[in-house]
């Protein structure tokens, strides 16, 4: 079907470069300047798509960003793009172009036979076939809407496109490049202003792109080239600014594969309106289109339509584009819905042989898959042969991005449309956005605009006032707010891209759907990739008009982000793979990698997981670890700790005040393990804090608390005990450690440092050391996580390494090996030490088994809220121990508890908090949480892992597995 | 939104941590009972409108402060 033909002269194409592309796998050719739209067009494509629920034919609605029928997939394989609106694409050289939802072609489309099944799906299909008595029908149905519903399909592929996000900062940014946003932008940038200007389209100028007046585009070149030559004003094309959030901050998706987020102390909107559709009978056909996208297509892209237009409108604007036409040498009809247009407009268009139709409208649009001809309604009810027809039912302000902030449009009557509510702060508006359809109107509101964004900034005015493209003064804007133009078929769509239609409707009304958001919802109308920019309007005033009410009265729905279809990859940006989230590493991890460590990921911490010489798979590796621990000497890297420098004269008090137990009179050289609570009585964390002189501490916090206690000891010491004159210090970064265990760690460290007296007496268990070594203060502390005879070894990050080779070095002789993550959390289990399992953020000391660290003597933070009546209830879930009873069973972690007797069904009794193999006691054992605890000493007792429908019986011991008495400890 | 810390100057929300109502008075370490404590910790407004509250600047200088802003808006922002 030819609906277009370029013209000879004009647009803005560059007729010397042509463009080789692709449209469904066939060659085509378009022009420098072309859009995938208007190179289709003009290559005779127009029919591009299959609509969603009906697969009718569809063509191209819009020039322009609103399009909600031209979407294509871009490219193919991994470089597939999805989605493209094909309006604001321009055309590249080899672009591969395919179109969505149809299959095999646009125009011949199988899946076409909805048209027949379409009693099915109207408005509430969706929700029926959820939420209704025939939900199960969503089972048959599904598979087959997700094909039918083609939009375009995503790659799983890794292509080579690459995504960033940035920031950037601005005095004012200038929201759209029309007439408002142009001048705007320059009289801001005159008076030296930091001045973002963004625009959606390649290239500025808005509707003067569009534009057959010299004049226009004389002013429209010389404010381009003079916004280019000020060096404070940057200017970001092919950027759609998305959201507006609090405070002036905006994310803009700069092309596809950046988003830049602009914090802006002032803002002018200047984004326009988009036209408006009218609802009658098969306005939907191909042919029918927007009457400014006709003008686009003839002033812009050189296409005008091949012979006959006719326009449709209840408003004075859409004569522009049948005056445009008829100089094009188009013959055009206007069906005129208003019975007395104006007078001055008649006679121009008698001038140019325009027909005018007033009190008219359109009963039909005729032809089999494309536009043929038209029949008017009224009294003129006659056919017209055309290639187009041109609709226009007034203007919408884009009143989306001064929305995002909760700010409600208003409606106003003399546009018979919403334009924005109060800006927020700092927040301008200028031409079309308002209302202000008139080129010199939106020019005067931009330099007005941007003079409230000047004295608001506190800059000074430019002495330069903006100059006015020199056009004749134009009249007030009128329209007629009629949009239905016949009120009976299923055939007259709202939302094009949803097919919703005018009986849909109807039919929400009727099922009482009233309220715009249940009618958005029920009818799916507004929710397509165009969010209802064409249809929304439309189905509100007709809702408006089922109820009686007036439009102001049934207000909008809620504009949220993105304005528009925007990449996924844009907005992920960067944070892909491995930079999801950041990585940490410890001091010692160089060491790690060159020595066979296999590595696991723990919080963002990448930790010695397992050691090759020790296995090669973690469960043959770690037992080998645990039992050089047990029987030898191992080293692991701790460096993970939270380490904290607490100093000041109330040090003591400080701590005496956050740990249940006392600290008040720890001794310089000890060090002791504490439990802190949060103010609910909750546990927070554990870990160890060593007096090293009179008023100096050194607190170790748990690997994945650490954050948290330093902003916790931060805000107690900042907001509250502000009389208390102590510091608190992050040295978790600054310092790492090494834990030294087993029987033999005492030879070891003795042979790392001869000079050093470490007999039981010089430093006994829960002893702490500052020595100097090699230069460097190193932190002996006699520890054990692991139950042994074993010392903590801290020192600055940087010597860490050079001192964990020294001990490897001095204690080889005693074939000291290094252990990781898995044994070290392994030999805690078989000691009962609790940990990151176990700390939950729910129990309490008692569920513990720690409710006897608790002080009598003096207060702690969480003291009074841990008498609460639940928290002291007899039957919590507290810690027990566990061994399995069944040797050639597992224990899985996770696992739910049941008394011997229960029906394994619900939530159980607790679950298995930490498992390992004990190599002391040869057998499986666990730590869990179970109810009432170690009531329940003795019982047997069965873990249920229900997705690996195993069950195994365990018996309930005490935590400690070994060495109760701490003997080894005190060695 | 943007935050003012009274310490380096207006920086981006993304660097700060909340830190619960500023309005109500801790009770004085070693007094106040467990009704006490329930009040402090656990009754709040939670008012639509200005509000004070506590931020830590946990990104940045980890200083702590109280700042006012309207809970339904972000607005007036101020230390």
């Amino acid at each position: 079907m030819t609906a277009f033909r370029r013209t000879p002269s004009g647009g803005r194409i560059d007729r010397s470069i042509p463009i080789a592309f692709h449209y469904n796998g066939k060659s085509a050719t378009g022009f420098e300047g072309d859009s995938i739209a208007s190179a289709l067009l003009a290559n005779n494509h127009t029919i591009i798509g299959r609509s969603f629920k009906y697969h009718r034919p569809r063509g191209f609605l819009s020039a322009g960003l609103e399009e909600p029928n031209g979407l294509f997939t871009l490219g193919e394989g991994a470089e597939t793009i999805p989605n493209t609106i094909g309006t604001t694409t321009m055309l590249k050289p080899g672009m591969k172009v395919k179109s969505q939802n149809a299959w095999p072609s646009p125009t011949f489309d199988v899946m076409a036979i909805n048209s027949l099944a379409s009693p099915l799906f109207t408005a509430g299909f969706y929700y029926k076939t959820f939420m209704g008595p025939t939900k199960g029908a969503w089972m048959f149905f599904e598979p087959f809407i997700r094909r039918a519903a083609g939009l375009g399909k995503a790659t799983p592929d890794k292509g080579h496109e690459r995504y960033d996000t940035r920031n950037a900062f601005c005095d004012v940014l200038v929201i759209g490049s029309g007439p408002a946003g142009l001048a705007a932008a320059l009289n801001a940038g005159r008076a030296g202003a930091r001045v973002i200007l963004a625009e959606q389209d390649c290239e500025l100028g808005g509707n003067l792109l569009s534009t057959q007046l010299e004049s226009e585009e004389n002013w429209r070149r010389t404010v381009n080239d003079e916004l280019l030559s000020l060096r404070n004003v940057r200017i970001l094309t092919n950027s759609t600014v998305q959201g507006l959030y609090d405070h002036n901050q905006a994310v803009i998706s700069v092309g596809l594969n950046i988003l830049e987020v602009v914090q802006a102390k002032t803002i002018i909107h200047a984004a326009g309106a988009f036209e408006r559709p009218l609802v009658f009978q098969n306005n939907d056909k191909p042919g029918v289109m927007l009457a400014s996208a006709l003008r686009t297509y003839l002033n812009r892209f050189a296409l005008a339509p091949k012979r006959r237009a006719v326009i449709v409108t209840n408003n004075d604007s859409a004569y522009t584009v049948a005056f445009d036409l008829a100089k094009a040498d188009v013959a055009v009809t206007i069906a005129e819905i208003r019975a007395q247009p104006s007078g001055e407009m008649l006679s121009s268009a008698a001038q140019l042989g325009i027909a005018v139709f007033p009190n008219s409208g359109i009963a039909d649009v005729l032809g089999d898959k494309h536009l043929q001809a038209v029949k008017l309604s009224g009294r003129h009810a006659v056919i017209i042969e055309c290639d187009v027809l041109g609709m226009s039912g007034g203007w919408n302000p884009a009143v989306h991005l001064t929305s995002h902030g909760g700010i409600k449009p208003v409606y106003d009557e003399r546009i018979a449309s919403f334009i924005p509510g109060l800006f927020a702060e700092g927040q301008f508006g200028a031409g079309a956005m308002l209302g202000n359809f008139g080129i010199l109107e939106a020019v005067r509101d931009g330099n007005s605009a941007a003079e409230q964004a000047i004295a608001k900034l506190g800059l000074k005015p430019t002495t330069r006032k903006g100059e006015e493209p020199s056009v004749s003064e134009e009249r007030p804007y009128a329209i007629e707010p009629k949009w239905v133009l016949n009120a009976t078929d299923k055939k007259a769509f709202i939302d094009f891209q949803n097919d919703v239609t005018l009986s849909d409707v109807k039919q929400a009304h009727q099922e009482g759907y009233l309220s715009v958001e249940h009618l958005k919802r029920y009818t799916t109308m507004g929710m397509g990739t165009d969010q209802g920019k064409t249809s929304n309007m439309n189905a509100l005033a007709i809702m408006a008009g089922l109820r009686g009410m007036a439009i102001q009265d049934t207000g909008t729905t809620t504009f949220r982000p993105p304005f528009a279809p925007l990449s996924i990859g844009a907005i992920a940006g960067r944070s892909v793979g491995k930079h999801f989230r950041p990585t940490r590493r410890s001091p010692l991890h160089a060491w790690h990698e060159n020595n066979g460590a296999t590595f696991i990921e723990a919080g963002f911490w990448q930790r010695a997981w397992y050691y090759n010489w020790a296995g090669s798979t973690p469960e043959s590796a770690y037992i080998k670890e645990m039992q050089v621990v047990r029987s030898n000497v191992g080293i692991a890297d701790v460096s993970t700790l939270g380490k904290i420098d607490v100093q000041g004269p109330d040090a003591a008090e400080f701590l005496n005040r956050v740990y249940v137990n006392g600290f008040a009179k720890l001794p310089i050289g000890k060090a002791r393990y504490g439990v802190m609570l949060n103010d609910d009585g909750i546990v927070l964390d554990d870990g160890t804090t060593s007096r090293i002189s009179e008023a100096k501490y050194y607190m170790t916090t748990t690997t994945a608390q650490a954050g948290e206690v330093m902003s916790w000891l931060e805000y107690l010491l900042q907001c509250h005990w502000t009389d208390l004159d102590v510091h608190v210090a992050s040295l978790t970064d600054e310092w790492g450690g090494m834990a030294v265990s087993g029987p033999n760690s005492r030879e070891a460290l003795a042979l790392a440092f001869p000079d050093e007296d470490m007999s039981n007496e010089a430093l006994p268990y829960m002893g702490v050391k500052d020595i100097t070594f090699g230069g460097s203060t190193v932190r002996l502390l006699r520890l054990s996580f692991s139950g042994e005879l074993a010392y903590e070894v801290h020192c600055p990050a940087n010597y860490t390494i050079s001192l964990w080779e020294h001990i490897m070095r001095a204690a080889a002789s005693l074939d000291i090996k290094p252990y990781g993550l898995e044994a070290l959390a392994s030999l805690r289990i078989e000691k009962g030490h609790v940990a990151g399992l176990e700390l939950d953020h729910r129990n309490t000391l008692d569920d513990l088994g720690l409710g006897k660290m608790a002080s009598t003597q003096k207060d702690y933070i969480g003291r009074a809220l841990r008498q609460r009546e639940n928290l002291q209830a007899p039957d919590r879930w507290s810690l027990v121990g566990l061994e399995l009873m069944e040797p050639d069973k597992k224990i899985r972690g996770g696992a739910i508890l049941f008394a011997a007797n229960d029906e394994i069904k619900g939530h159980g009794r607790g679950y298995i908090t930490s498992v390992t193999w004990s190599v002391e006691l040869n057998k499986f054992i666990a730590l869990g949480l179970y109810k009432g605890g170690l009531k329940h000493e003795g019982e047997v007792i069965i873990a249920a892992f229900p997705i690996r429908n195993e069950q195994v019986r365990l018996k309930i011991l005490s935590p400690h597995f070994i060495d109760k008495e701490g003997a080894r400890l005190n060695a | 939104m943007r935050i003012p810390c009274p310490y380096c100057g207006d920086r981006d929300h993304s660097e700060f941590r909340y830190g619960g109502d500023a309005t109500k008075l801790r009770p004085k370490h070693g007094t106040g009972d467990l009704d006490t404590w329930h009040d402090y910790y656990f009754t709040f407004e939670n008012p639509k409108g200005p509000h004070t509250e506590y931020w830590q600047h946990v990104l940045g200088c980890r200083q702590w402060f109280k700042l006012t802003r309207n809970t339904a808006t972000n607005a007036k922002v101020e230390p």
